[in-house]
């Protein structure tokens, strides 16, 4: 479990995060759902540790991440796979050097093993025959898809993904939302995905936190949240007109 | 005050660039990398620049040395001393840190914005030591052996200019290139070239390093770049000229 506790975070005069506590649980889809600006990527890069943090704690099953000095952070983040918004690929590398490059830099494997490792990574994410492309030849379906494959090549305990379907279209951004609850429950990690996307947390939502200018307002799940009484929630909700049809049509199947 | 923000950032930067590199295979491919993109990749420009700066500097030394009791061959003379002392160290260096200083800080600062050095941090790599330290080795490396190179063709340029033009003959030329010749003028021009290469890569991966924001930044950070090598290379030039030379 990732236990996150009465977190701040301020840049400036500017308080980001405030006294934020929630807990993220192994082998579940944790979402956090927000308006743009609320928050979010903020609140996932201070779990990460890529911002430090002003105040409280960040526990990584018992291991207090937060009060840890550099060199044991980078023992966790060995453990972590991080899936950004862009897909952050590097360039200059191709898709199997993407995903091999973990591998390359912390494991003990033979090339062999390494790449058996690679195009087991790329078959699970659907994205065979793709080795030798380069990140600028991919669409954007499939950077994100050889990111979710050098997240995971490395076996990690936790997954955080930033927004991972922005930008695509709804059928890849259902095929990438199932991939990664699939790779949730298949590997067991504690998986955290920022989205302001409703058709993510209505397929995925194991579990969902609702931020609101840096305040944690609301926590529940998929099903909770298309009856819960919390105007701000209900506003980011049913903001689009898919979404009030949808509640409609619930409503009515429950009378 | 900027100033000093500046510097004690780029200080500290070097102080996470020069660490123990988490596997050595991994920087040695990236050095010999960098050494192809930062070194071999300029081989074209400093050719093209050291023929026809060498041709220039003997024909404007030539036509200077208009007086009929200094001999003819002080222009060749004169041509391997700007040439070796100040042309192709520092004119050289100059140039790189436009071509080389550009690239260097577009590509780390594009990294930067599009979060490959934040996947890079998060995956435990220092991305600082990662990134720079293969580019300083390289530059380091393989600046010396373009600066010779454009010693030896700025002075073939002066040679082709001079006997085309008939400034001056071919064996006066070649006696002047010959004439008071003190190696330790290759020693100094190399210390420079080196100093040179190492600020080069340092202050350009600075800027791209702390770059923040979008395209536009990334820009700016490569301007400054340019702006900013060139200046501190100035200054170097200055001083180690008054240490090793005088």
């Amino acid at each position: 479990m990732i236990e996150v506790r009465n977190i701040s975070k301020s840049f400036g005069e500017k308080k980001v995060i405030k006294d934020f506590s929630v807990n993220f649980e192994r082998g579940k889809t944790n979402l956090v759902i927000g308006q743009s600006g609320s928050g979010k990527t903020v609140l996932l890069k201070s779990i990460v540790g890529i911002n430090s943090i002003d105040s409280g704690q960040i526990i990584y099953d018992g291991r207090v991440y937060s009060e840890m000095d550099v060199k044991e952070k980078k023992e966790i983040r060995k453990e972590i796979g991080m899936l950004f918004q862009g897909g952050a690929l590097f360039d200059y590398m191709t898709v199997q050097e993407n995903v091999k490059f973990p591998l390359d830099m912390f494991s003990e494997m033979s090339e062999e093993e390494k790449i058996e490792r690679v195009n087991f990574c790329l078959n699970r994410v659907n994205l065979t025959n793709s080795n030798k492309l380069y990140p600028s030849e991919l669409s954007g379906g499939m950077k994100k898809r050889a990111a979710i494959a050098r997240a995971i090549s490395v076996n990690p305990k936790y997954l955080f993904c930033d927004e991972p379907n922005s930008g695509l279209d709804p059928k890849s951004s259902i095929l990438i939302d199932n991939l990664i609850r699939e790779l949730t429950v298949e590997f067991q990690t504690i998986t955290i995905i920022n989205t302001h996307d409703m058709n993510s947390v209505v397929e995925i939502g194991d579990k969902v936190t609702f931020i609101l200018k840096g305040v944690k307002w609301w926590e529940g799940d998929r099903n909770d949240i298309l009856f819960s009484d919390n105007p701000e929630l209900n506003e980011f909700v049913y903001a689009t007109e898919l979404m009030k049809k949808l509640k409609s049509t619930k409503a009515k199947r429950t009378n | 005050m900027h100033a000093f923000n500046y510097i004690g950032r780029y200080f500290i930067l070097l102080r996470y660039v020069f660490v123990k590199p988490e596997k050595r295979s991994i920087y040695w491919k990236m050095i010999i990398r960098e050494i192809d993109v930062l070194g071999l990749d300029s081989l074209g420009i400093t050719l093209i620049i050291s023929i026809f700066v060498g041709a220039v500097i003997t024909i404007q030394t030539a036509s200077n040395i208009d007086n009929p009791l200094y001999p003819n061959y002080l222009v060749g003379f004169a041509s391997r001393e700007s040439i070796i002392l100040e042309f192709s160290p520092t004119i050289v260096s100059l140039i790189l840190a436009g071509k080389v200083g550009s690239r260097i800080a577009s590509e780390i600062g594009t990294m930067r914005i599009t979060e490959q050095i934040d996947a890079l941090e998060m995956m435990g790599v220092n991305s600082a030591g990662y990134l720079i330290l293969p580019k300083i080795i390289a530059s380091v490396f393989i600046n010396p052996f373009l600066v010779i190179i454009s010693m030896f063709v700025s002075i073939w340029g002066g040679w082709i200019a001079s006997v085309t033009t008939g400034l001056v003959s071919s064996s006066n030329y070649i006696y002047g290139l010959q004439y008071g010749f003190k190696p330790f003028t290759i020693t100094y021009a190399l210390i420079k070239t080196v100093v040179f290469a190492f600020i080069i890569t340092t202050v350009s991966s600075c800027e791209g390093y702390y770059t923040r924001g979008s395209s536009l930044d990334v820009g700016r950070a490569s301007t400054r770049a340019v702006v900013y090598s060139s200046i501190v290379i100035l200054l170097f030039n200055l001083i180690l000229t008054q240490l090793l030379l005088i």
